[in-house]
């Protein structure tokens, strides 16, 4: 099972034919998940790493039936390339590109209302499964299929606990990376309800960090059901010091913008077990195991 | 990145907004001169940075004449002003603004900034504008109410006439002057455009007396008039060199040199310093576009400063930066340095024994660990026993 993707996933590359969308093409391929082909206005009828090239995402879709993408086009074009595999009803869009402009991700949060589409990222490391499906830049050598399901807003720290994970045999259902840019796709929340769906997964690791309001809207959602599935969340920047040239700190705090600290209190209120620091997140997650 | 007032209000003014007339001296002579040209009964000289908190600082002086006007700008020109919002040495103030002084009644705070749930334009206002704003939003978040203006419409043009009259702001002309900054916000691609005091004046009805627009700097492609302004002026700070190559670098207090990649990871290492009672020189975080030679650029700089007794390299490698491209970076960097302080190492994931090879091969003094509360152990030790 696991959350979003899986070996039936056919995935296509927006931007394939660039440095980067080939050498993650490759390495995705390699990895064993299912490519079927790429789009590059211009292109359209040639071949690229063995893979049939479009002009634009609806044609790929009527010629390889594909379900995802991965968006691995320069910042300028990133949204209008989501905007494209959002209107070709794209089941799950991951877009790795850093930098997108933020008045660019509203005109794609716009595209996204109502619509069938998943977004994963933009600025984020993508979704694995593990041995079934990798959409991403993250290493997979330490990946293994398991029980453990992260969601997670930084890429460093995902191949980090992972690689402890893995090294003591607790292998992954999906890890996604929901993208360090304050306007992006996918949340913590939606993550967590897929992940209390999916049989496959028995615990839930969040990585978090100070900023925005995801780590916020998870606790309050886990104070709403009954999840029944342990939930261990870091939180990073504890001590992070704040931005002092940052002249917009009173504007911003009427978003509610609250220190690590706050939003571990959240949490753990919550019901999730707080990790202290990034080298522990596995002691909690074993000590969730052997009280279950 | 965040445009003066003086720029800031240029700008609005070309989308319909009232501001103050004024002019930019970057002498006290074209300050004294500016005045001519102004038809005004009192002045205010401005000190053009772009942090905030000026007034409480000294940064905003009336004159009652244009010699006074003179020696207010020549005592701010040139110094180097302190406020809440700056660094301990302040920013230099390298221009001042000449303005008419007005007679303000009602000060009022408005901005636009983005949705963070939909990014789409919010305008936010509060009755509480003026100097002490920052402060007391900060005390108070419900003082600024919001609204959002996803669209400028017959129909969001009278909400937001009903949300304004809240704030005692119910001309239908100032709908105008509100919905061109909204058009100024979205053609700058703004992160934030604020206009502190909006205020009645007895001369000029409502009138942006202040304001600071922040550009989006991921948006600076399509902006290229402000590029000269990213470069600025004289020599680069550390931060502004790093992220010339492809390194988000915030230089703090310490006395241990940090080397992540990663944000994420980064935030961690850092909590896990400050944790075991160390004190990092830096925040480093290596971006995933980086090459070696950036590395080597990045290291450079934590070998150039004195304070660094020590350097941490965390690297959790992956992606297109595996840990023999950090290792190529940091051997570069000591090989072109003449001071080599220790390196406590610890890396993992992609090609993680070949880097530790690449830097132990060409002398790097490092020493290396496999776990990350070892490695922080062992560098907290050298750099305290260096400092005694």
């Amino acid at each position: 099972m696991a959350i979003l993707v899986d070996e039936n996933t056919r995935v296509i590359v927006q931007g394939m034919t660039g440095r980067a969308g080939t050498f993650y093409t490759d390495l995705a391929m390699r990895y064993g998940s299912t490519y079927v082909g790429g789009v590059r206005p211009g292109r359209g009828g040639t071949k690229h790493l063995g893979l049939p090239m479009f002009h634009t995402v609806k044609e790929a879709v009527a010629g390889t039936d594909a379900t995802a993408s991965l968006v691995v086009v320069p910042a300028p074009h990133a949204a209008e390339a989501m905007i494209e595999a959002i209107e070709a009803e794209i089941g799950v869009i991951v877009c790795i590109t850093e930098r997108v402009p933020q008045h660019d991700m509203g005109r794609v949060k716009q595209a996204l209302e109502g619509s069938n589409s998943v977004l994963i990222g933009p600025n984020s490391q993508g979704i694995l499964t593990p041995g079934a499906c990798k959409i991403g830049v993250m290493p997979t050598q330490e990946a293994k299929p398991g029980s453990i399901g992260i969601a997670s807003r930084s890429a460093s720290l995902t191949s980090e606990v992972l690689a402890r994970c893995s090294s003591a045999d607790l292998g992954q259902s999906t890890t996604v990376g929901i993208g360090g840019d304050t306007l992006h796709g996918i949340g913590f929340v939606d993550c967590l309800k897929r992940f209390r769906e999916d049989p496959d997964t028995q615990t839930v690791v969040l990585i978090g960090e100070i900023g925005g309001r995801e780590e916020e809207d998870a606790a309050d959602y886990l104070t709403t059901v009954d999840y029944e599935k342990p939930v261990i969340a870091l939180v990073v920047g504890r001590h992070a010091p704040e931005g002092q040239r940052m002249g917009h700190a009173g504007t911003l705090s009427v978003f509610g913008l609250r220190s690590a600290e706050e939003k571990i209190a959240r949490l753990r209120d919550a019901g999730a077990v707080i990790a202290q620091d990034a080298s522990t997140v596995v002691d909690s997650v074993l000590a969730t195991l052997e009280t279950a | 990145m965040l445009l003066s007032e003086f720029k800031s209000k240029e700008i609005l003014a070309q989308y319909s907004v009232p501001t103050p007339a004024g002019k930019l001296a970057r002498t006290a002579e074209e300050a004294e001169a500016a005045c001519a040209g102004l038809d005004a009964r009192k002045y205010v000289v401005k000190a053009q940075i772009t942090a905030g908190g000026r007034g409480l600082a000294g940064g905003i002086r009336f004159a009652a004449t244009p010699s006074s006007v003179r020696d207010e700008a020549a005592a701010m020109l040139g110094t180097r002003l302190v406020t809440e919002q700056t660094r301990e040495d302040g920013e230099l103030v390298e221009a001042v603004s000449v303005e008419a002084a007005l007679e303000l009644s009602h000060q009022r705070f408005i901005a636009f900034a983005l949705d963070p749930t939909n990014g789409a334009p919010l305008l936010l206002a509060s009755t509480e504008g003026g100097m002490r704003f920052e402060q007391q939003a900060k005390a108070n978040s419900d003082l600024v109410k919001t609204l959002a203006l996803p669209e400028d419409t017959p129909q969001t043009r009278s909400d937001a006439l009903a949300f304004l009259s809240q704030f005692d702001i119910d001309q239908t002309q100032t709908l105008n002057a509100l919905f061109g900054a909204r058009q100024a916000f979205i053609d700058y691609d703004a992160t934030l455009l604020e206009i502190n005091p909006f205020a009645l004046t007895r001369e000029n009805g409502w009138v942006a007396v202040d304001a600071k627009i922040a550009i989006d700097p991921n948006a600076l492609f399509r902006h290229p008039e402000f590029d000269s302004m990213a470069i600025g002026e004289g020599a680069l700070s550390p931060e502004a060199e790093a992220q010339k190559s492809n390194i988000n670098l915030v230089q703090l207090d310490g006395n241990i040199g940090v080397v992540v990649n990663g944000a994420g990871l980064g935030l961690a290492t850092h909590d896990m310093l400050l944790d075991a009672g160390a004190s990092p020189a830096n925040f480093m975080d290596i971006r995933t576009t980086a090459s070696s030679f950036d590395i080597a650029k990045g290291v450079e700089l934590l070998l150039q400063d004195s304070r660094v007794k020590a350097i941490l390299l965390n690297v959790h490698g992956g992606g297109m930066t595996s840990c023999d491209t950090v290792a190529e970076g940091v051997a570069f960097a000591y090989s072109r340095s003449k001071r080599k302080v220790p390196v406590v190492s610890r890396l993992a994931g992609l090609n993680a024994p070949w880097g530790l090879q690449i830097i132990q091969d060409r002398k790097v003094p490092v020493e290396s660990f496999e776990t990350m509360p070892q490695a922080i152990h062992r560098v907290v030790e050298l750099a305290q026993g260096s400092a005694r």
